[in-house]
């Protein structure tokens, strides 16, 4: 295939990416993907189609065995992967695995921290984060006793006090009720990050995205605006996402 | 669901938690050695060491009633040995209770176990419930426990409340299935619960250091706030610790 040079305005490329799971599951073929600055991108696909095993190629939590994968002008390797993980924001679906301290000021802090800001600056991040998630002075609270929204808020607010360039976000809104996906949703369409979002949710991807990408079996089978590619009932039948 | 009973009342204001982990650590601890190394033949120091004990506790304003409960973990041992005290032979008099007998050795034992246990145990109850958890692994870490020990702890302390959930979930889908663990055949079942539970506990590990990587963790927990050493923590050491090591050395000269 033709190789597109990064620009300034594309923010990940990804080329030829495969991954194979240890226990031999070909998760992972021929993905080629260009995300650009400020766009809101839906990676949608029926369970076990790789959406989620991408994702975690976009920080470097997997690296890429087949294939590369670049943020900004880094290549994700071990050597970029601090700088990658500045840029690059993960927010995971299950709250429970993100949030691990015991107040949520802690749990907040953790990234700042790890990038080696300044007391005051954390501080500010800390409080900006949450202020942003609509969580405010929530700082002193223990995350298990929240509910399922709160801690997902929360979730958010530790990803975004690292302000990151890129956000992705691993199906956001599930198991939320409705007001709490609402209220999600919004907070997710203000944010002025690049984001990438992984779901099956197809409302959400109408509601919120400016693309979608469709994935099945470890492989992209159609990339284009929502308008198009979810009004193709043929293919969402094909591809389990009705 | 609710589950707070390993700090529940960290929360509270009162002097004693007010003070500085590390001073509460190392005072408790010198409480609980000086008493573990006291002969059980001498009685007095154990009542200074309970003394002491008590005026913290009396300080803490946590609840008479929760300290009590929080030290019905101690029995079960002390109920162990008291079984035992009959068929124990040794140095003194017998003395007859009618079916059994037991020896002035016998129960000197049980003494032994029982107020050093429940002396120890009362210490640590005092320091958990007057320090929140956080505060308290941040002490150790000062003072240079291993940074393993801590980071597991702090991890337990995190996971344990899930790891409960989980449990109880399964459980619930368990019994919703009419099972009754009344039957020999079923601890079969009890077993793949278990191992179910280590690796769902694996896999969620699993997950949450992903989770931790990708927020730039690179195996050291960064730490912002600070927790300091005020005059008061000071003198709470030297005195708790000095009557301690007091009250053990004065045995050596009687």
């Amino acid at each position: 295939m033709d190789v597109i040079p990064i620009s300034p305005e594309t923010v990940i490329r990804v080329t030829n990416l495969g991954y194979t799971y240890p226990d031999g599951t070909r998760a992972l073929s021929e993905v080629n993907l260009l995300v650009r600055r400020g766009e809101t991108v839906a990676v949608m696909g029926p369970n076990g189609a790789g959406k989620s095993t991408l994702a975690l190629h976009f920080n470097g939590i997997l690296t890429a065995t087949e294939g590369k994968v670049e943020v900004m002008d880094l290549e994700v390797n071990k050597k970029n992967m601090r700088e990658v993980r500045d840029i690059v924001g993960l927010v995971f679906q299950d709250p429970d695995d993100q949030l691990f301290s015991p107040t949520v000021r802690e749990d907040v802090a953790f990234g700042p921290l790890n990038q080696r800001l300044s007391p005051e600056q954390v501080d500010h991040s800390v409080s900006r984060a949450l202020h942003w998630v609509g969580m405010d002075g929530a700082e002193k609270r223990s995350p298990h006793h929240m509910s399922f929204g709160e801690k997902k808020r929360i979730s958010l607010a530790t990803v975004l006090a690292m302000d990151p360039a890129i956000l992705v976000l691993d199906e956001p809104v599930a198991n939320l009720d409705p007001r709490g996906r609402r209220t999600f949703l919004e907070l997710i369409s203000i944010l002025d990050a690049t984001k990438i979002i992984v779901t099956h949710d197809l409302e959400m991807a109408r509601e919120l995205c400016d693309r979608v990408v469709l994935m099945d079996r470890g492989k992209v089978v159609a990339d284009g605006r929502p308008a198009a590619t979810l009004s193709d009932v043929g293919m969402l039948e094909k591809h389990g996402l009705i | 669901m609710r589950h707070d009973f390993i700090d529940r009342y960290s929360r509270l204001e009162s002097p004693v938690h007010a003070l500085d982990p590390r001073a509460k650590s190392i005072a408790l601890f010198a409480i609980i050695i000086a008493c573990v190394t006291t002969p059980p033949t001498v009685w007095w120091p154990f009542a200074i060491y309970a003394g002491m004990v008590l005026i913290i506790a009396n300080a803490s304003h946590l609840p008479m009633r929760y300290l009590l409960t929080r030290m019905l973990v101690v029995l079960p041992f002390i109920v162990i040995v008291a079984v035992f005290v009959p068929f124990m032979r040794g140095v003194g008099p017998t003395y007859d209770l009618g079916i059994f007998s037991v020896t002035k050795g016998g129960l000197l034992v049980l003494w032994n176990v029982a107020v050093k246990a429940l002396i120890s145990v009362s210490c640590l109850i005092l320091l958990s419930s007057t320090t929140q958890f956080a505060d308290l692994m941040h002490g150790f870490e000062r003072l240079h426990v291993p940074r393993f020990f801590t980071t597991v702890s702090a991890f337990m302390y995190r996971y344990i409340f899930i790891i409960i959930d989980e449990a109880e979930r399964m459980k619930r889908a368990r019994d919703s299935r009419n099972f009754h663990g009344r039957w020999l055949w079923q601890t079969k079942v009890i077993g793949y619960m278990i191992a179910s539970l280590f690796l769902r506990s694996q896999e969620r590990a699993e997950r949450v250091y992903q989770a931790m990587a990708a927020r730039g963790f690179d195996g050291t927990f960064p730490r912002w706030t600070e927790i300091h050493m005020r005059a008061a923590d000071y003198v709470f050491v030297i005195m708790v610790t000095a009557t301690a090591v007091a009250g053990r050395l004065a045995v050596l000269w009687t």
